[in-house]
């Protein structure tokens, strides 16, 4: 389940990656129970557009109840008041709440697959906790009593010893040993991974198990908080919080859900006055209508499946919060290996000097990186098959010789004396001077070579050699080159147009550091980077009022990590980096902060577009009610009638049911978020303005008139 | 000439005039707020107040300051009033009785200027000119302080202050307001305009019939009538009578003055956010407001229904000839636009479509170009709204002017924009739902019956709701209903919505600015002038549509 780097198509968001993210109807079957359930108003409550939803159709439903006791037309009104009409508007009004709880309910099932699947990972083990560690004399526990223990009953600070085959009882740091561990039930990814005591992979996770040897591990979670219950609770959607963005958006749909009662409840009193007042059910109908349904019904979902997408994309982020906040980062620090670079120099030129064929360099480099292990030795051989060399089989006799601290080089002895070697500049060249005096031409040529390639961020890898007299000659430098990512640069330059920087960090010296990031596109670099620069960086970047994204997995990483406003730890990482950040990336592919950020765009842009589509409905919404309510009183009101609805009860019902069967039909959308490609803002507003903002003046005019032509069916509408 | 010709020739002086001005003022008002010099006559009144000028103040301080000063303001009109037999220059008019006195002086220190009464029969000179006309200067200066309270706010970094109250109003009234009135005095003096403290004369007509000619200092009052975007008239007939607006030219020179300062304030607007680009999209949006409701008004007019319009070429019932279809509406859209709701026709005589739109210009909020700082304010407000929503769809947690727009920023802008619309239709609503009212409010008040009785209330409360001023005429307001709830709607409409607008500014003003990156949602763009236009026209639109289609729309679409 490995991540692809670079999508080709350029969207960052394969959220089409697992086949869970497709949307069923017999998901939306599951979730009826789950809908039903939160009609309880103590839940409601908590969605106040939606609410008033439940209010509205349980007074219609008591209206619809007591109709017939009323003797038929005991108050005068303009407007429709048969049974078959309230019974209608009462029922729709219903399927609008459930329909806006099934939205949540999907979102959430989806979540509880996920969560289930995790559950299955916690199952109690037997833990072997170590009666009285002693660090210093015993630290394997190899002498040590144990006690049984289930792992439920662990706690902060227990030192337990984990065996081959066992289940790792609960999240802890590796004091002691070496294992492999499978880590699918949370990564998901079959290979096992390699964890040991000290440095930046000592981490576990509870519910993991250990496939070989034997490990020390001290617990460094409570019971019940362990990475593995997070997880559940933040799939679930338990713990979620409502977002800061969320809560003004909450804010922006309560006001407006304000005004529009009071256009509402205003309606009567005014109405009478010129003998046009309407049934209540006719003004809950209008005010289901005019209050934003569509984005209320649907805004829970939405952040819900925004988590979800994270978690497809085997990152977990720790809140809600973490998730929006990655929407607005302006600056990414991403470190170069791994994210920038593949990690290994590979062999890009061979340069000859002194008149030596370039094909005679190839062969005497290939000759002596036969037995090269390296990755760069092997990228040597595959560069001179690229240009044509055959590569000669290690001849008899021949001895390798293996790269040192001390000699800096490598290369071959033949059996006839002669002898091939490749490596730093200084030590090739004092190598070649041992036999003679080497032509201050050549001498020149490779410092320039050299030179040159440090300068382009690459490493000169001189080869010499010296045949069976032991007459010494410099033959050439092969470009060893850092290479970046294929794509990268167009990734970074759609960032850019995102009004994102980004700034490679890495360890390497500042010339070549800036000549990588010429070549990747990144907008800035620090070179020589410490973990305190690292965080000095980030303080500044955000004094200046950045919002800062990194990725960490060391120990020393942790501070920045907690520093950054979105951290991404690597699940290989520390448990201190774990839990410094506030996301986890289960995959630990530094590349994905790119597709964090995405997501949380995502995530925003789908709830600025749904709730624009929301608010544009309304006006078809009015020009459908509007002239219904009024038309008997005032036929002049008809010229507003431009759907020439059936009648006033079909345009009001339609309305109604518009506005409840296009909650089901967004769920889709709000599940799988609004479509999202990295280009200027200008031309993101723009066209979603376009689909959202003018699609929502009209879709709903054709919407509702097609279910009025539907209805106009029905006798007695 | 026919009305689209005279209509173009005229909107296009005005433009041009306006244009003319935007920079210079607009500068100059920037340059007034921001420096820290004090005139010399400032500084002898901040020593006799005891405010050091130097000295800021947090929004709730601000606040109380406005609100003190605004009080002491009402208290003094309705005091001036009551006491009016014992005042010089009172031409005999006893005390303005209890409800109407109370009624008054809030819609002067509201800036609305409603008038429930008729001027030259109720207010001697002395109320007119230490009283009213006080105010006329003293409520425009606070609403543009408010204004550049919230510009200050979005203006900063980090800072607890929003500026200082006292300083804010002495500057608006000693450097802007007084400065121009006093030119535009001259000017309206020179064109015929009378300014005298004679007393009424009786004369008797070449024909026999008995008439009196008004005096009074008419010319000192008209200016800052037009200029604080206040509206009331020395005389009833406002603006449509020969000694407040003699020539069709001074006509339009009134409407410049009254869109002068509410549009420059978007360049003052750009000038102290450092980006006058800001400005200029305000002033765009405001603009084609303006220009697209002041042709819908003239064209509504020129093809009113009905045998006598066709004869008149236009509704002309209620109209001076000597401005005709186009001079009245432009003037009639300038004065429902901005709060000053000064008439030189009679809305009430408008079709019943044109007296709709003359509503809906109100009901937009007054935010195109809007009253002096309460338009550029109100359009801030809404446009905080706009950014939310669209500033979402660019993913990223919406900004505005390097401010983010969070929980606290939307409550404020939204119950903002709630608080207006609320007091309209429940004053409206309450109109009739309560018996006793509804009884007083038909038998008495209501010049019409039917839809356009109802038109007459609706209006009365979105002008006061929205300290407009204006009316249609036909109502009669002076009953003890209208005089208390257009008073309480005036009141709440004015103060309420400066505390969040207040409240916007402190929590602006303490909060960091976010770097401009690419991925800003760009607010000086054509793309945002539309959203925000749109914005403008849906919240209103949404709201008032069903109080809109029983009124005029039924009326109109007959």
């Amino acid at each position: 389940m490995s991540t692809t780097l670079i999508s080709q198509t350029g969207s960052p968001l394969p959220g089409q990656r697992k086949k869970s993210s497709a949307f069923s109807a017999s998901q939306l079957f599951a979730s009826i129970p789950g809908a039903l359930r939160k009609l309880d108003p103590r839940v409601m409550w908590h969605n106040p557009v939606m609410f008033v939803v439940e209010i509205g159709a349980a007074l219609t439903t008591v209206l619809a109840i007591a109709q017939p006791f009323e003797g038929g037309s005991a108050h005068s009104t303009a407007s429709p008041t048969s049974a078959a009409f309230t019974w209608s508007i009462t029922v729709w009004l219903w399927l609008t709440v459930v329909f806006a709880n099934m939205a949540e309910a999907v979102a959430e099932g989806r979540g509880k697959a996920q969560a289930n699947s995790l559950r299955e990972s916690r199952t109690t083990t037997v833990a072997q906790r170590v009666v009285a560690y002693d660090e210093a004399t015993d630290p394997g526990a190899e002498r040590a009593e144990f006690q049984q223990i289930a792992s439920a009953d662990l706690t902060l600070g227990d030192t337990v010893v984990v065996t081959a085959g066992e289940l790792i009882p609960g999240d802890g740091d590796i004091i002691w040993g070496i294992a492999s561990v499978d880590e699918s039930a949370i990564t998901g990814e079959s290979a096992p991974v390699v964890r040991e005591s000290g440095g930046d992979r000592s981490a576990v996770t509870g519910g993991t198990r250990v496939l070989s040897d034997r490990i020390v591990l001290r617990v460094t979670s409570k019971p019940g908080e362990t990475f593995v219950d997070r997880m559940i609770k933040l799939v679930e959607g338990a713990s979620r919080q409502k977002t800061p963005n969320e809560i003004a958006l909450n804010i922006l749909l309560a006001s407006l859900t304000i005004i529009f009662v009071v256009v509402v409840l205003i309606i009567n009193p005014i109405a009478a006055y010129s003998n046009a007042a309407q049934s209540v059910p006719v003004l809950v109908a209008l005010l289901v209508c005019l209050i934003p349904t569509t984005i209320g019904a649907l805004l829970s979902a939405i952040g819900i499946a925004g988590m979800d997408r994270l978690v497809q994309h085997n990152v977990l982020a720790m809140s809600g919060r973490a998730v929006e906040a990655a929407g607005d980062v302006t600056t990414l620090l991403l470190d170069k290996t791994g994210t920038i670079t593949y990690g290994n120099r590979q062999a890009a030129e061979f340069n000859p000097v002194g008149g030596v064929a370039q094909k005679a360099l190839a062969e005497a480099a290939s000759a002596s990186s036969i037995s090269d292990p390296t990755p760069e030795g092997k990228s040597i051989l595959d560069l001179a098959v690229a240009l044509g060399v055959a590569i000669p089989e290690a001849a008899a006799g021949s001895v390798s010789v293996p790269f040192s601290a001390q000699t800096r080089m490598s290369g071959i002895d033949y059996a006839d004396g002669s002898q091939v070697r490749k490596g730093a500049g200084s030590m090739v060249i004092s190598w070649v001077e041992e036999s003679g005096k080497v032509p201050p031409k050549a001498l020149t040529e490779i410092e320039g070579l050299t030179a040159r390639i440090a300068q382009a961020g690459g490493t000169p890898l001189v080869v010499a050699r010296r045949d069976k007299t032991g007459k010494g000659q410099l033959l050439g430098v092969v470009y060893l080159k850092d290479v970046v990512k294929t794509g990268l640069a167009a990734r970074f330059a759609d960032l850019r147009r995102m009004g994102i920087r980004t700034v490679m960090i890495t360890g390497d010296n500042p010339l070549t550091a800036k000549a990588i990031a010429a070549e990747a596109g990144v907008d800035d670099f620090l070179a020589e980077a410490t973990p305190e620069d690292k965080m000095a960086l980030i303080k500044k970047e955000q004094e200046g009022g950045n919002l800062v994204a990194m990725t960490g997995d060391g120990t020393n990483d942790a501070p920045a990590l907690a520093q950054a406003d979105v951290g991404v730890a690597m699940n290989t990482g520390t448990s201190a980096a774990k839990e410094a950040g506030n996301m986890v990336d289960l995959d630990s592919d530094p590349t994905k902060l790119i597709d964090i950020v995405g997501i949380g765009k995502q995530l925003l842009i789908t709830r600025g577009a749904l709730t624009t589509f929301s608010i544009a409905n309304d006006v078809a919404k009015y020009f459908a009610i509007i002239p219904a309510m009024f038309v008997a009183s005032y036929p002049g009101l008809a010229a507003l009638n431009f759907m020439a609805l059936h009648t006033p009860q079909s345009a009001i019902l339609s309305a109604v049911v518009f506005n409840a069967i296009i909650i089901i039909a967004l769920i889709p959308l709000s599940l799988r978020g609004v479509r999202y490609r990295p280009t200027t803002v200008s031309k993101i507003l723009g066209r979603n303005l376009w689909i959202y903002g003018v699609g929502g003046l009209i879709a709903p005019f054709i919407g509702i008139k097609l279910i009025d032509l539907v209805i106009s069916l029905i006798p007695g509408f | 000439m026919n009305n689209t010709w005279l209509f173009i020739l005229q909107a296009l002086t005005i433009i041009v005039v306006l244009g003319l001005i935007y920079r210079p003022l607009g500068d100059y008002m920037a340059h007034v707020y921001t420096t820290q010099k004090n005139l010399r006559v400032e500084r002898g009144f901040y020593r006799v107040i005891g405010v050091d000028p130097a000295s800021e103040q947090t929004w709730p301080v601000y606040l109380r300051s406005l609100l003190a000063f605004s009080l002491i303001g009402v208290l003094f009109v309705y005091l001036l009033q009551r006491i009016q037999e014992w005042l010089p220059l009172s031409l005999g008019l006893p005390p303005v009785e209890p409800g109407l006195a109370w009624n008054t002086a809030i819609s002067f220190v509201t800036n609305t200027n409603w008038q429930s009464y008729s001027p030259e029969l109720t207010m001697g000179y002395t109320v007119q000119m230490a009283g009213l006309a006080v105010q006329n200067f003293a409520s425009a200066a606070v609403g543009i302080a408010v204004a550049i309270a919230l510009v200050r706010g979005l203006s900063r970094r980090k800072s607890l202050t929003i500026g200082n109250f006292w300083v804010d109003v002495t500057r608006g009234i000693v450097r802007i307001l007084l400065p121009i009135s006093v030119v535009a005095a001259v000017i309206l003096l020179l064109a015929g305009v009378i300014q005298n403290f004679n007393p009424f004369e009786h004369i008797t007509t070449i024909t026999g019939g008995s008439a009196v000619i008004p005096g009074g200092p008419v010319a000192s009052q008209e200016a800052i009538k037009e200029l604080g975007t206040n509206g009331g008239g020395f005389f009833n007939a406002n603006s449509a009578h020969p000694f407040e607006n003699p020539w069709p030219w001074t006509s339009i020179f009134e409407i410049i003055l009254l869109l002068a300062i509410p549009f420059s304030l978007a360049r003052t607007f750009g000038r102290m956010v450092n980006d006058n680009r800001q400005g200029y999209a305000i002033l765009s949006v405001m603009g084609i407001f303006w220009i697209a409701s002041a042709a819908l008004l003239t064209w509504l007019e020129s093809v009113g229904s009905g045998t006598a319009s066709q004869l008149a070429g236009g509704a002309m019932e209620g109209k001076e000839t000597r401005f005709g279809i186009v001079g009245s509406a432009i003037f009639g859209t300038s004065s429902t636009l901005t709060s000053t709701g000064a008439v030189n026709s009679m809305h009430d005589s408008f079709t019943s479509l044109g007296g709709g739109l003359a509503m809906l210009n109100m009901m937009l909020g007054e935010v195109a170009p809007g009253g002096v700082g309460s338009g550029l304010y109100g359009i801030l407000a809404v446009a905080i709204v706009a950014v939310f929503v669209a500033g979402l769809m660019v993913g990223r947690t919406p900004e505005y002017l390097g401010k983010k727009l969070g929980g606290r920023e939307i409550k404020m802008a939204s119950i903002y924009i709630l608080i207006t619309p609320t007091i309209v239709l429940l004053g409206t609503a309450l109109s009739f739902a309560i018996p006793a009212v509804e009884k007083s409010v038909t038998g008495t008040s209501m010049d019409n019956p039917g839809l356009h009785g109802y038109s007459e209330v609706l209006y009365a409360f979105t002008s006061a709701g929205n300290n407009n001023g204006s009316a249609f005429a036909g109502l009669t307001a002076s009953t003890p209903w209208f005089d208390t709830a257009l008073g309480v709607a005036m009141l709440l409409g004015r103060f309420l919505p400066m505390v969040f607008i207040l409240a916007l500014a402190g929590s602006f003003a303490a909060q960091d600015k976010v770097p401009v990156t690419a991925g800003t949602l760009p607010t000086h763009r054509p793309q945002f002038i539309g959203l925000l236009i749109g914005t403008i026209l849906v919240v209103s639109a949404l709201t008032y549509l069903p109080v809109l289609a029983l009124g005029p729309l039924a009326e109109g679409l007959k």
